[in-house]
């Protein structure tokens, strides 16, 4: 193989991968994809003979010249369009040090709070923002956007509620693409969804208060789509009296300035905080957010960061909660939601840090006085406004001629938001200049010059309460301040950028630079959603090719890129089932069959999806049970509506019986979900449409490098055939209906006319040139040879490490795929030491821990990816090692059960400092290196150790004392 | 910990200590050891009328979460508040303090009795 970028992916280079292939026996790479994946599904059985999947690889230089060619195809015009999206100025200090910074993109999901004190007090930043600006009590980590937020919040509503009703009731002056989401979605959930214009209805209404429908919840935008500014306090009350929860979808920079919501007695906020310096990227990603009043934080979805304490007592944060959530109660979770979007999240919060809240509400002063300045000058110049009061959006009348007035806008580099032939909508934002005000206002006739006018706030509305008072956010105001606070955060953190994240199933390979290039380019960053489709030719060309892309390498028809995360993928995917079903007449079919060894996601989705799970055994090898598969297809009956199976399964084992259980279904008349969790394990070897899948989701963030973020952004499309294309993921306001439909090798396009699955039309767009670069870089070739070298390197490590830690299940030939599972249990039962102590000991070694007890319990599933190279695996095998003589000292009473470097893994500075009591030495607590290793690696290792800034934090305490915003400066002093 | 003589039990890993015609119920210490540390309980409402082997309450650990099955129908005449504002007295003392709620029984279904309930668990 020549191609430079795929030998700068792959870690491993021929010399190592011999060494590894020798120890495995396989005298080639080929040899051993041969043995491991079964020959009936490879993708040479199914393809036309000379046929490629992908172009020919580009360099990295020709890729990124290939993007500039994209990017020069867009239009960034100066966007007055709203509804949810502004332009923002993102602080250079926080996309230089967070956005575009290795040590906040490719960290992992908090899991191990230990290593991840960094990023978890960003999030609880973010938490206490929000909290604040809300007037509610507690936020989570985050939304996966401000519309999902809002389905999220419904479904809260529906388990929180004391009213029996299924209604759901939806203000008229909500979001677009909320209310579409929201009537989306209702149907598979057996809700009913009614629409109320309560601004009119108070109007009519006048004293005798606003009757609203019998109801389990309500939502209500403020301020409104229109801009304008209601006084939701009635609405709350009475829904309150009728026991349904109160919802208000609020703007964050709006209640710098208004009245909170908590504050008007809702029960729930919700929202996005996008326009806290997170640029539009044509719909995202954004974080959205939403909080919940005391009282209702278990019922919250997401992630959510608590305090609890770690060892010596010292406070350290962590996830908390977790026990909510689909992993653990599958299909009884409070959502399908595992992610949420955490850099950019902190990214926000962040925003909030460094501008604390006197700059924050002085912008949103500065945004206000815009607005209300242009609202003086469009009436002065004879102009119909719509409302008297509002915050940075106006509704101007023109009786038919929006076409006329939004082109001469348009000419003049600003796009407006035409809502119909007599209505235009305004919004400003943080980047409005006076000189934009006076050009805007002359789109609509002749005009004064700027002129400041009063506040257009509703006198009753304006916001006394305080807000951010917390020291954090207000500290660093001066750029130096925030620099070091930054990277000081950083620094608690583990990252790629240190070592190996070895965990199985989340496929923590490389994010080359390369591939983030673009991504903070304008012409990509700048275009608002709902951009006209002339503005959007180079990403809707781009998102054409990449649709294109994955056809070929999944084997599907059409791919839809709106899901923003794995678990929307697979809603989507099921709701599409759905769809398909009823459309043929077969509404009864209902039943989802997911085998024990799924992801909880897989269960969660599928009530969502309206469906009703029925549980597959598995064999002890870990593989479906075709029995059970019979037994179960066979009760059901009429109504199997689909089987869910994750290719190659949760237990890290190619099944060879793949293709006879997509026949078994398909004649029974159910469809085959394949969840494309660890399609990195087949990508260029073999294909789902190929053996029998009708859909599957991909998660970009793992097979083709997106990065994690710190739990967010991901991307998850939805691929499927031809006959599931109408039921895919559609958007009111998709700038091309047409989406690559590939056929027998025929390229067409068809119309993806399902309902929405994200608020915006392509979900997630700004991100989609990393997994474009990607697989324009690596090409067939490369793409294969990234399979086939993770496939070594977690062959190798299980022989390696199997000799000291049992393998759970292996295929046939005796090989894993992409992962493998350490037993840890024989290990327990020996010595008494924990998969937690192994864990967390691995800190000490300077590595993060693999993942730990799923899918099976007390055992660790690892994942090195095709990125490591062969020191690097050589040392994490070290450790493992190392780590299983220190339990077997433990168990030969070398050291005491409760006093050894293992349960008092990890091991900080502060630790070591001062008295010592531990019946092992400090070296041993921190430089735990094997007695054999060489000096210079060994003062190597020394000089770069990475040390944990909290000793290990304990799990029932923060669980048990909810504590979910920043604690006072008093909490650390000790 | 040894399950007490005096107690029944239910293949749900509750415990009753059955008075005349109500019970007290909790979850016994296997299950207590096998959840990990309890951090919240949720119970049923005072009053509230319960079916035997339906659903009446959770106990979530830090790993898992656990329902709480009403082992006869009846109607609940008491909750253990303490257990509500102190989950981990299901840890420290399943038989006991951690109790979860007391029912009056309708119709008491066939328990096990500890020798059967010690079986069952094989410790």
């Amino acid at each position: 193989m020549s191609n430079a970028f795929a030998q700068r992916h792959i870690g491993t280079d021929s010399v190592a991968q011999a060494t590894m292939l020798a120890h495995l026996g396989y005298d080639s790479i080929e040899h051993l994809i041969e043995a491991a994946i079964p020959e009936s599904i490879h993708v040479d059985r199914f393809r036309a003979p000379g046929t490629t999947l992908l172009p020919a690889p580009a360099t990295e230089r020709e890729a990124l010249a290939e993007l500039r060619e994209l990017a020069s195809l867009n239009t960034v015009r100066r966007s007055l369009i709203g509804q949810g999206y502004y332009d923002t100025i993102t602080p250079a200090v926080i996309k230089r040090n967070v956005f575009e910074n290795p040590s906040w993109y490719t960290a992992y999901t908090p899991y191990q709070p230990e290593i991840s004190q960094g990023r978890l007090e960003a999030i609880i930043n973010f938490q206490t923002m929000v909290t604040d600006l809300t007037g509610l009590a507690t936020a989570n980590g985050s939304m996966l956007d401000e519309s999902t937020a809002v389905v999220e919040a419904m479904m809260l509503a529906r388990r929180s509620s004391k009213s029996s009703s299924n209604v759901f009731v939806v203000d008229a002056d909500t979001f677009a693409q909320s209310k579409s989401l929201l009537a989306g979605r209702v149907h598979a959930m057996g809700i009913e969804l009614v629409e109320v214009d309560f601004a009119a209805a108070a109007t009519a209404a006048g004293a005798e208060g606003v009757e609203i429908p019998e109801c389990f919840g309500l939502l209500v935008q403020y301020p409104g789509a229109s801009g304008r500014i209601f006084d939701p306090t009635a609405v709350i009350a009475s829904a309150k009296e009728m026991g349904a929860i109160a919802i208000v979808a609020a703007d964050l920079l709006a209640l710098t300035l208004i009245t909170s919501p908590g504050e008007l007695g809702a029960d729930v906020a919700v929202g996005t905080s996008q326009r806290f310096g997170v640029p539009m990227g044509f719909g995202g990603p954004h974080a959205g957010y939403l909080a919940v009043r005391a009282g209702l934080e278990r019922s919250m979805p997401g992630r959510l960061v608590g305090v609890s304490v770690d060892a010596n007592g010292e406070p350290a944060y962590r996830l908390t909660l977790q026990a909510r959530e689909q992993h653990i109660r599958r299909d009884k979770a409070t959502s399908n939601i595992c992610t949420a979007q955490v850099l950019l999240a902190v990214m926000a919060g962040m925003y909030a840090v460094y501008h604390g809240p006197q700059g924050l509400k002085d912008i949103a002063q500065e945004v206000h006085s815009k607005a209300t300045a242009l609202d003086a000058l469009l009436r002065a110049g004879g102009s119909e406004l719509a409302h008297e009061q509002f915050f940075d959006t106006l509704e101007v009348r023109v009786a038919g001629r929006a076409s006329v007035i939004f082109d001469i806008a348009k000419d003049a580099g600003f796009l407006l938001n035409v809502v119909d032939d007599d209505t235009l909508r305004i919004s400003l934002d943080e980047t409005t200049t006076r000189g934009e005000v006076e050009a805007v206002a002359r789109f609509f006739g002749e005009t004064d010059e700027y002129l400041n006018a009063p506040d257009a706030l509703p006198t009753a509305l304006v916001r006394t309460s305080t807000y951010l008072t917390h020291e954090v956010f207000n500290s660093y105001h001066s750029e130096t301040a925030m620099m070091r606070y930054l990277k000081r955060l950083a620094d608690y953190d583990y990252a790629l950028d240190r070592g190996m994240i070895p965990l199985g199933s989340c496929t923590m390979k490389l994010n080359a630079a390369s591939e983030m290039e673009a991504v903070s380019w304008p012409e990509y960053a700048g275009l608002h959603p709902f951009a006209p489709a002339g503005d959007a030719a180079g990403y809707l060309e781009l998102i054409a090719q990449l649709e294109k892309w994955l056809v070929d390498v999944t084997g599907y028809d059409t791919v839809s890129l709106q899901p923003n995360a794995g678990s929307q993928g697979e809603l989507a995917g099921l709701l599409a089932i759905r769809g398909f079903h009823h459309a043929n007449g077969h509404a009864q079919r209902t039943v989802c069959l997911i085998p024990s060894s799924a992801h909880g996601t897989n269960a969660a989705s599928a009530v969502l999806a309206g469906m009703t799970v029925v549980v597959v055994a598995c064999d002890e090898a870990g593989n479906v049970d075709l029995g059970d598969l019979r037994a179960k297809i066979g009760a059901a009956g009429e109504h199997l509506a689909a089987l869910m199976i994750t290719y190659p399964s949760t237990h890290g084992v190619y099944e060879h019986e793949v293709l006879e259980i997509t026949n078994l279904v398909h004649t029974a008349g159910g469809q085959v979900y394949v969840d494309g969790a660890n399609f990195n394990a087949l990508t260029g070897f073999a294909r789902y449409g190929d053996f029998g899948g009708d859909v599957s989701h991909l998660n970009l963030h793992k097979t083709f490098c997106i990065p994690h973020g710190g739990g967010g952004p991901g991307v998850g499309p939805v691929a499927a055939k031809a006959h599931l294309a109408p039921f895919l993921p559609g958007h009111f306001a998709m700038q091309s209906s047409d989406h690559v439909l590939v056929l027998d090798g025929v390229v067409s396009t068809i119309e993806h006319g399902g309902y929405q699955i994200s608020a915006a039309p392509y979900g997630s767009p700004s991100i989609l040139p990393i997994s474009w670069a990607y697989i324009r870089m690596m090409g067939e070739d490369g793409i294969r040879a990234a399979t086939a070298s993770a496939v070594l390197a977690a062959n190798y490590m299980a022989r390696r490490l199997g000799e000291y830690y049992p393998v759970l299940y292996t295929g046939d030939s005796g090989l894993v795929a992409h992962e493998c599972i350490l037993d840890v249990r024989p290990l327990t039962d020996a010595t008494g030491i924990t998969v937690d102590d192994v864990a967390k000991r691995l800190v000490d070694f300077g590595f993060h821990a693999p993942t730990m007890s799923f899918p099976v319990p007390g055992t660790l599933m690892i994942e090195p990816t095709e990125s490591e190279d062969l020191i690097e695996i050589e040392r994490f095998i070290e450790a493992m090692i190392t780590i299983k003589a220190e339990a077997d000292a433990v168990a030969a009473g070398f050291w005491p059960a409760d006093d050894n470097p293992l349960v008092n893994a990890p091991h900080t500075a502060a630790t070591i400092a001062g008295e010592w009591e531990h019946p092992y030495s400090r070296e041993t607590a921190v430089y735990p290196f094997a007695p054999g290793l060489d000096a210079v690696a060994r003062t190597t290792r020394i000089r770069s150790k990475y040390w944990p800034p909290v000793r290990r934090v304990d799990n029932a305490f923060g669980d048990r004392n909810l504590v979910c915003s920043c604690p006072p400066p008093e909490a650390f002093e000790s | 910990m040894a399950n007490p003589q005096e107690l029944k039990y239910t293949e749900e890993h509750e415990w009753l200590k059955v008075d005349g015609d109500s019970a007290v119920v909790g979850i016994t210490a296997y299950a207590a050891e096998k959840l990990g540390d309890v951090v919240y309980v949720e119970l049923p409402k005072v009053g509230a009328a319960v079916v035997a082997g339906t659903v009446v309450g959770e106990i979530e650990s830090t790993k898992s979460v656990g329902e709480l099955y009403a082992p006869a129908t009846g109607t609940v005449l008491e909750v253990n508040d303490a257990v509500v504002s102190n989950p981990e007295l299901v840890n420290d003392d399943p038989f006991g303090g951690g109790w979860l709620i007391k029912i009056s029984i309708t119709d008491l279904p066939a328990l096990l009795n500890a020798d059967e309930y010690t079986a069952l668990t094989g410790e």
